[in-house]
């Protein structure tokens, strides 16, 4: 009696039980290879991120006039991270920066909080209950601060990092850390002629409202950044994440603290 | 082996997939602005091609027919990701700089073609050499693409300037249109032409003819 595996193969290929059969193993075997490659190169993969965004604050604080000068005279090599509590606005010190993982907790029901339909300009749904920041302090003034945010852009979550100036209304610098937007259109985003037009711009006006916006064509006031042609959908969801971020269910009892109360 | 090598030399450029079959099109626009990219995605559908045409042609007689593509395209996709993963783990910029486009080497029809044509009905030598043939095929039209709209529309090739550009001082005013998608479709139809004009044999019959009576009417002006 021949065995019961040579059977199966020796059967007609149009048999059912051998059509399931291979249609079984070969899903089998490609799941396998796929976890296996996923799950190995994970870490690495995760390294070369993690590099990255290094690598683009790195860069980012050296497009800022002066910055490596006074961090030099601070005496610190980067910046500093905290974690703040979005809704109280206070620095959480219990939460330890180097664990935080900011893009995971959004995802993570016991560590994030549902926007208001209303209230959602981002279109992220949920937003993690705290946020790390970065800053440059010097005898207990502020310098810089980062903070990082992210939205809804045409066809991706775009995230970027947003350095504001002590005024906590001048953008010092914006870079793009993560987008995945239509590549030679909504992607050019990353490129620096794009960045390059956010210092200097106000993110408020004079009444304190959130102003800034990223427009169709040319900017015509420190209020405006032009826009990408063909990218009109990416230019709104970073207008939109910075007023979501800015605004009261962002960064804002934050920021009105800290402009009350300073550091 | 000999009698094998037409496998690998003729999708060279006699039956070049790119030009002759006009296949896997869409990722030839996207990723020829530089050559790097060009380099990296050849070399990443060549490896797929061979792989998916090896493991296609080894269970060749065992692939039912009613789900003979679902089986092809699974194998092709997994290996597709994993191939993406690699290059995420070990060559991240580029990967970064070919977004979505390794990914969609799953819905290439150049890789589904030679699966469907060649691996399922040869043994496996055959099959890989023809998976590597098509392979350099395709990597050859890119890297011609890439080449060309690098060196006009940057001044560079492989990142390295070539012709220093006005606006570091040299001569050299870079073609904005090279970058732009539109040029590798010109690029590529000159191509086809060219080869068209050599190789007589690729020219195919006219799928219709206008009726006498229009053409002197004059109907186009």
């Amino acid at each position: 009696m021949p065995n019961p595996v040579s059977a199966l193969f020796a059967r007609p290929n149009d048999d059912t039980t051998k059509t399931v059969t291979i249609a079984a193993l070969v899903a089998f075997v490609c799941a396998i290879l796929v976890s296996t490659a996923s799950v190995l190169l994970g870490p690495i993969q995760q390294a070369q991120i993690d590099a990255e965004q290094a690598a683009r604050m790195e860069s980012m604080l050296d497009t800022l006039p002066g910055m490596r000068q006074v961090m030099e005279e601070a005496g610190v090599t980067a910046l500093e991270t905290r974690i703040v509590d979005l809704q109280t606005g206070q620095f959480a010190p219990d939460i330890d920066p180097a664990t935080y993982d900011f893009v995971a907790a959004a995802t993570d029901p016991e560590l994030s909080v549902a926007i208001p339909t209303d209230d959602d300009l981002a279109s992220i749904r949920r937003r993690p209950l705290y946020a790390p920041v970065h800053l440059l302090e010097r005898d207990g003034d502020l310098l810089l601060i980062v903070l990082p945010v992210y939205g809804s852009g045409y066809a991706s979550t775009i995230r970027a990092m947003l350095a504001l100036e002590p005024d906590l209304s001048t953008v010092a610098a914006l870079t793009i850390t993560e987008q995945a937007e239509t590549p030679g259109l909504g992607a050019r985003i990353t490129e620096p002629d794009w960045q390059s037009l956010w210092p200097g711009k106000e993110l408020l006006n004079e009444e304190g409202d959130i102003v800034i916006e990223v427009v169709r064509g040319q900017a015509q006031s420190v209020h405006e950044v032009d826009g990408l042609s063909g990218a009109t959908r990416t230019g709104d969801g970073v207008t939109f994440a910075l007023h979501f971020w800015m605004g009261p269910n962002g960064f804002g009892p934050f920021l009105d603290r800290l402009a009350e109360e300073g550091l | 082996m000999a009698r094998w090598a037409h496998h690998l030399t003729t999708p060279l450029v006699k039956e070049n997939p790119v030009t002759l079959q006009i296949l896997g099109i869409c990722s030839a626009l996207a990723v020829t602005t530089s050559l790097t990219t060009a380099a990296m995605m050849s070399v990443a559908l060549t490896a797929v091609l061979c792989m998916s045409s090896a493991i296609i042609s080894l269970i060749r007689h065992h692939i039912p027919t009613s789900i003979r593509l679902i089986i092809q395209i699974t194998i092709i996709a997994s290996l597709v990701i994993v191939i993406d993963e690699l290059m995420q783990a070990f060559a991240f910029e580029i990967s970064q700089q070919l977004s979505v486009f390794v990914g969609l080497i799953v819905t290439n029809c150049l890789v589904l073609g030679r699966a469907e044509a060649f691996a399922m009905r040869n043994p496996v030598g055959p099959s890989v050499l023809d998976g590597l043939g098509n392979g350099l095929g395709y990597s050859l039209i890119l890297m011609l693409v890439g080449g060309i709209r690098e060196l006009l529309g940057a001044g560079t090739l492989f990142g390295q300037t070539v012709f220093v550009t006005v606006a570091d001082g040299g001569w050299f005013e870079p073609l904005g249109l090279m970058q732009l998608a539109p040029a590798a479709f010109f690029i590529i139809g000159l191509l086809i032409w060219v080869i068209r004009t050599r190789w007589t044999a690729q020219i195919e019959a006219p799928k219709f003819k206008l009726h006498p009576s229009l053409k002197s009417a004059g109907g186009r002006s």
